[in-house]
């Protein structure tokens, strides 16, 4: 038997025999990623672009049905950028800016995300799932065309695991009956009810939110006067649903999120006609197809360690959050970013194993960032007490008199890229810059004439000097730094400056291939760079 | 930084008090708690410290300080 667990929207990879099926004995390959969802694929992608041969398996043939995530964060498409599937995103995307909140008919509060300029990618854009997907696999088999040693197997399910000291045994399922595998390193990327944990016994712990979402993505037919804009409503008057969300995607297609209390009958919530009940109560007379519907319950868990030997969890597979400030798919990337160039080095002998159990400790610190703040925004939308709904009611009534409630008005934190403080990988900050720029930031985007900086640092380690002098490259037990040289003299917006130097006159970063700050000091010190690299590579 | 006062500190403080429960009169329970929780958030914001701001609610919690 092997029945989809869903719906496809796109067939992208077809179960095709593989030769390791009818080898005598398992075949080992230096990579297995199981799933081939946003988190798996980026994985892919990350591995291939260093030419570490990296094999995708998934239990489907492609993209599932329905829009699902929507929201991508700037962070979250630098890194589809960094894999060659930025642009296209952008240009399917819908980008917004302006957000609103209601408390029953009347709007308490209206944000402006105020886009800093300069930056090649915005703060968010819409866009339902299975695009963003189909884009990052588009990408895939234009690299696999490279030659790029990137395989996808579709209807290869992995039912067991067997970890041993230095590789996983890997049982498999196809149509075709059972075959098994072997890999050096194992990334479980299979979301978050992960069969990987389960199979591995591993905890997942954390806080479940008693509430129900139901989402109803709809396409409007005729004229709408909705803006591209966020609206929020807390306890609309037409009152289905606690709380509301309505957020534009391409295709005029809208979604509508209604909060619906824990105990429902989720048939029954189901039905379209009930759907329908409640949209009409919201639109009125407007006249719309609806295009996906679904429930969701949530909760905010992490395992304990993202790593374990030699199997990495990443993505909702390790931690997950309520969708309250886009925070799933966006920090899973973030995941994948970090994990990438850490194993690359490893695989190829440049850094110690010792590296890897950073990328533990740095995304565990990352997870933890966002379930507080993702369960601070879920404890206000759906407050737990008598006293904590008193007070976000009070919030709420004050924010539209007094100006100084409405930065409590907490309908989502929109997710902004993780900080490596107090990293082990970083070494002390020795310039008085910026503070944004500082040891363990990602890189802040900078225009360079029709070119942007993020563009231009790659998925190297990367010396940056402004204004400074250093060598071309520095070979450094086995890791190669190139130099990216640029001046104050040819930064007409003044935006490099203010990002990187402050009032320093000039700089030396030293970034790593995750685009994040290792260290960085006023001029180029050879013993000072090098044991920076040494430490941004496991080996301090 | 300035530390949350624990002494004597409002002139009139009897006008206070009769003010604090006049604004309450003739309201509900409900909305008595609602005007309360209103109060804390206008009186927090007032105070704006954040040091000040915790010293203040482990005083309300009647925690002492070793």
């Amino acid at each position: 038997m092997f029945d989809d667990r869903y719906t496809l929207a796109y067939k992208l990879y077809p179960y095709e025999r593989s030769a390791d099926q009818d080898k005598a004995a398992p075949v080992r390959h230096p990579v297995v990623v199981m799933g081939g969802g946003p988190i798996g694929i980026a994985t892919a992608l990350d591995l291939g672009l260093q030419g570490i041969p990296v094999l995708v398996l998934d239990d489907h043939e492609g993209v599932g049905m329905g829009s699902r995530a929507i929201c991508f964060a700037k962070r979250c498409l630098e890194i589809a950028d960094r894999y060659g599937c930025g642009e296209p995103m952008l240009d399917k995307g819908v980008v917004w800016n302006v957000g609103k909140v209601f408390h029953k008919d009347d709007q308490v509060f209206e944000f402006n995300l105020l886009p800093e300029e300069g930056h090649k990618y915005p703060a968010f854009i819409n866009m339902q799932q299975p695009y963003y997907e189909s884009f990052q696999i588009e990408r895939l088999r234009e690299l696999q065309a490279q030659g790029a040693p990137i395989e996808i197997r579709g209807k290869n399910r992995i039912d067991n695991v067997e970890v041993k000291d230095d590789h996983v045994v890997i049982e498999v399922s196809t149509p075709d009956g059972p075959y098994t595998l072997e890999a050096d390193w194992l990334v479980g990327c299979d979301g978050a009810s992960s069969p990987l944990r389960t199979m591995m016994d591993l905890e997942f712990t954390g806080k479940v939110f008693q509430d129900s979402f139901l989402i109803a993505d709809i396409k409007m037919k005729g004229e709408v006067d909705f803006p591209t804009e966020r609206w929020f409503w807390f306890e609309p008057s037409h009152g289905e649903g606690a709380s509301m969300l309505l957020h534009k995607q391409p295709d005029d297609v809208w979604r509508v999120d209604f909060q619906i209390g824990w105990d429902v009958d989720r048939a029954e919530e189901m039905k379209e006609e009930n759907i329908r009940r409640r949209l009409d109560a919201f639109l009125g007379g407007v006249d719309y197809d609806m295009v996906w519907s679904s429930i969701y319950t949530f909760q905010c868990k992490r395992m304990d360690s993202f790593r374990h030997g030699r199997v990495f969890f990443a993505g909702d597979a390790a931690h997950q959050v309520s969708p309250f400030g886009a925070r799933g798919a966006n920090s899973g990337m973030q995941d994948v970013d970090n994990l990438g160039w850490k194993l690359g080095l490893v695989i190829n002998g440049k850094a110690p194993d010792a590296l890897l159990d950073t990328y533990d400790t740095e995304r565990v610190h990352g997870a933890d960032e966002n379930i507080m703040n993702s369960t601070r925004s879920t404890d206000f939308i759906t407050p737990k007490s008598n006293m904590s709904r008193l007070l976000r009611d009070s919030v709420l009534a004050l924010s539209d008199p007094y100006e100084f409630a409405r930065p409590m008005v907490n309908s989502g934190r929109l997710s902004v890229p993780c900080t490596y403080d107090g990293s082990s990988l970083n070494s002390a900050d020795a310039l008085d810059g910026p503070e944004r720029t500082r040891p363990g930031s990602s890189c802040p985007d900078v225009p360079l004439g029709d070119d942007f900086l993020l563009s231009k640092l790659g998925n190297d380690f990367i010396l940056l000097t402004i204004n400074a002098d250093a060598p071309d490259e520095i070979h450094e037990d086995g890791v190669v730094v190139k130099r990216l040289a640029l001046t104050t003299n040819s930064d007409p917006t003044g935006m490099l400056k203010e990002r990187y130097l402050g009032d320093a006159t000039s700089a030396v970063y030293l970034i790593r291939p995750d685009q994040h700050v290792a260290a960085r000091r006023p001029n180029f010190d050879e013993n000072q760079i090098r044991t920076a690299i040494s430490r941004a590579t496991g080996k301090e | 930084m300035s530390d949350l006062i624990l002494t004597p500190n409002i002139n009139g403080v009897d006008d206070f008090y009769a003010e604090l429960i006049a604004t309450h009169d003739g309201l509900s329970d409900e909305d008595s708690q609602a005007l309360n929780a209103r109060l804390v958030l206008v009186m927090a914001n007032h105070i704006g410290d954040r040091a000040t701001l915790s010293q203040a609610l482990a005083a309300a919690a009647l925690k002492s300080e070793e």
